[in-house]
């Protein structure tokens, strides 16, 4: 299946990616390529067949609703871009 | 005697018997890294320092008498584990600054058992690529022919080992990257079963994919590797909680009765004529060790690319969405606003094929396509499952090639991400049936090496092991060295 250039922008929208014009052909036609490769799967019979999540049907354990993290504020924030008062900081969302 | 002509149960079986200290020998690995390692660019981080001090702490170790098996045995770790205090980039611009603030699983049980971390290995970006062509940090090269690939994701690993700039290393395998770079370097790696090994800590991909396991030279050392790092976790939520059987107990096990499975969509158009003799010859070794091919058919064997492509990147772009300048990783200068922060933060720090697969992952995910591509893929998944579970009931291993030819020259692939995807054609589909693989060396085409693939049942990794084992009993292409680097 053909993918269209508007598409991939809103992909690159969706995905938080910015796209400039030289990569948004490239990238189009690439998709593209990759885009017949999965659209094989179409042929395949499904019919009644139930969609595997894990493969020995394992289920997510639960555990008791406790704290179990330590605080660990000042490591965690000490790899960060920018931190101001044990804030993360970015621009101004809010005017 | 070079120390690095030692394998790595050998190493261990020396520092248990005081032939050599853990220091001696983690400094004879460092020194082979510092003088050879420029040619390969098998490693992004080389922990230098760290290990003579790890060195150290496992000779004290076992002077005092409490030594585990493997304490001082040099080891390298994968880029893609978290080192608490050592940079962990993923081979991705993204994290060239990413110190982890914690130790990944797999990590703090080695560190535990006193291996010596040697540095981190290079890789394809977020184990996305079976070339290593992706990483930020440049292609590592082929120890056998430093023109080629090595493959990947796990491309540092398998070419360190190869190189014998370790006797070991730790690998991740989501779609084929243990395996298929373990064929390519001539070498043995192992991906256990899905939740065998803890993925605590190890950066995701595809979360209902990935499993981490051990690479080395010998089907021996590989046991003792996975020995070291499978079991329970309470901390990944997929982690299945069985015991783990002590892998190297049933190595010698003779294999009279053993029945292989051999698929026959595996040896059809696609595959070099001369790996598949290579692999037909060592099926035939296998017969005269007692044990008896039957032909078998996992019918839907060609889906499995597709689907993958479908699975895989819709799960990236999910787990790749935390990348967004934010808490850690790579900002972009300057940003306008909080979008242009992510989307050009996203745009610099990711490289191509890492952005091409978030993309893919985006359209397959997004709103009227759900059942048309992911829900399709996971019904796909459980047909290739049921393939599987079929052939189990008529055969106790699989095997077949591990890649459809040897080690392909840098760019063979070309600007087509497609070509590159085929590459994994024999290994994605245990994958998405959640089962244990491994490759080991079977044998050269043009001085390059052919792996030869074995496939087993549910947690069966000891009896997969043991038939690698006995193979390399009586056969030495896993004793076999690029020319060059036993000097």
């Amino acid at each position: 299946m053909a993918i269209e250039r508007q598409q991939v922008e809103q992909l690159a929208r969706l995905a938080r990616i910015a796209l400039d014009e030289s990569t948004l052909a490239r990238t189009t036609a690439s998709l593209g390529d990759v885009l017949a490769l999965i659209d094989q799967l179409q042929a395949a019979d499904t019919a009644g067949i139930e969609p595997m999540a894990h493969p020995l049907d394992a289920v997510q354990r639960l555990r008791p609703d406790v704290v179990t993290e330590p605080d660990q504020r000042a490591a965690l924030q000490a790899i960060a871009p920018a931190v101001e008062a044990g804030l993360f900081l970015v621009p101004k969302v809010i005017e | 005697m070079n120390l690095h002509d030692l394998t790595l149960a050998q190493t261990a079986r020396a520092l248990a018997d005081k032939q050599f200290s853990s220091r001696e020998v983690t400094q004879h690995y460092l020194d082979r890294i510092a003088r050879l390692d420029k040619t390969y660019n098998s490693f992004i981080t080389v922990t230098a320092e760290q290990a003579l001090a790890e060195a150290d702490a496992a000779d004290a170790r076992r002077a005092a008498g409490n030594a585990a098996f493997l304490t001082g045995v040099p080891f390298a770790h994968k880029d893609i584990f978290c080192t608490q205090g050592v940079r962990t980039s993923c081979g991705s611009r993204m994290l060239d600054n990413f110190i982890s603030p914690y130790d990944a699983t797999v990590v703090a049980k080695y560190r535990e058992q006193g291996l010596v971390m040697l540095g981190k290995t290079n890789m394809d970006e977020f184990a996305m690529g079976s070339s290593n062509e992706t990483s930020w940090y440049g292609p590592v090269k082929n120890p056998w022919d430093t023109g080629c690939v090595p493959g990947g994701s796990s491309g540092g690993s398998a070419a360190c080992v190869a190189a014998r700039l370790a006797p070991g290393a730790t690998a991740t395998d989501t779609g084929g990257s243990i395996r298929q770079p373990a064929a390519l370097c001539g070498i043995t790696g192992l991906k256990p079963t899905y939740g065998r090994v803890s993925r605590w800590g190890m950066i995701a991909f595809a979360s209902s994919l990935d499993q981490a396991g051990p690479m080395a030279r010998t089907a021996e050392d590989v046991a003792l590797l996975l020995g070291a790092m499978a079991g329970f976790d309470p901390k990944d939520s997929t982690s299945l909680d069985r015991d783990v059987p002590d892998y190297a107990a049933a190595l010698g096990n003779e294999l009279a009765g053993l029945k292989i499975g051999v698929p026959k969509e595996y040896f059809g158009a696609g595959l070099n004529p001369q790996t598949a003799e290579r692999v037909q010859a060592a099926l035939r070794e296998y017969e005269k060790l007692g044990a008896r091919l039957v032909e078998i058919s996992l019918p839907h064997s060609h889906l499995a690319v597709p689907a993958y492509y479908v699975i895989a990147p819709a799960e990236c772009s999910a787990n790749l969405s935390r990348f967004d300048g934010v808490r850690y990783g790579y900002r972009c200068e300057n940003p306008q606003d909080l979008m242009d922060l992510y989307c050009r933060s996203r745009a610099e720090g990711f490289g191509e094929e890492v952005k091409r697969r978030i993309l893919v992952g985006a359209y397959a995910l997004s709103a009227g396509f759900y059942d048309a591509y992911y829900r399709k893929a996971q019904q796909v998944r459980r047909l290739i499952q049921q393939d599987f579970v079929e052939a189990f009931k008529e055969v106790d291993v699989i095997m077949g090639p591990t890649s459809p030819s040897p080690a392909f020259a840098f760019g063979a692939k070309g600007s087509d991400p497609v070509a590159m995807y085929l590459e994994d054609i024999y290994t994605i589909a245990t994958n998405l049936a959640g089962l244990p693989g491994m490759s080991l060396p079977c044998g050269l085409v043009d001085n390059k090496p052919v792996g030869l693939q074995v496939i087993g049942n549910y947690f069966d990794e000891a009896r997969m092991l043991n038939v690698a084992h006995r193979y390399q009993q009586v056969t030495d292409w896993h004793a076999q060295a690029p020319a060059g680097v036993m000097a």
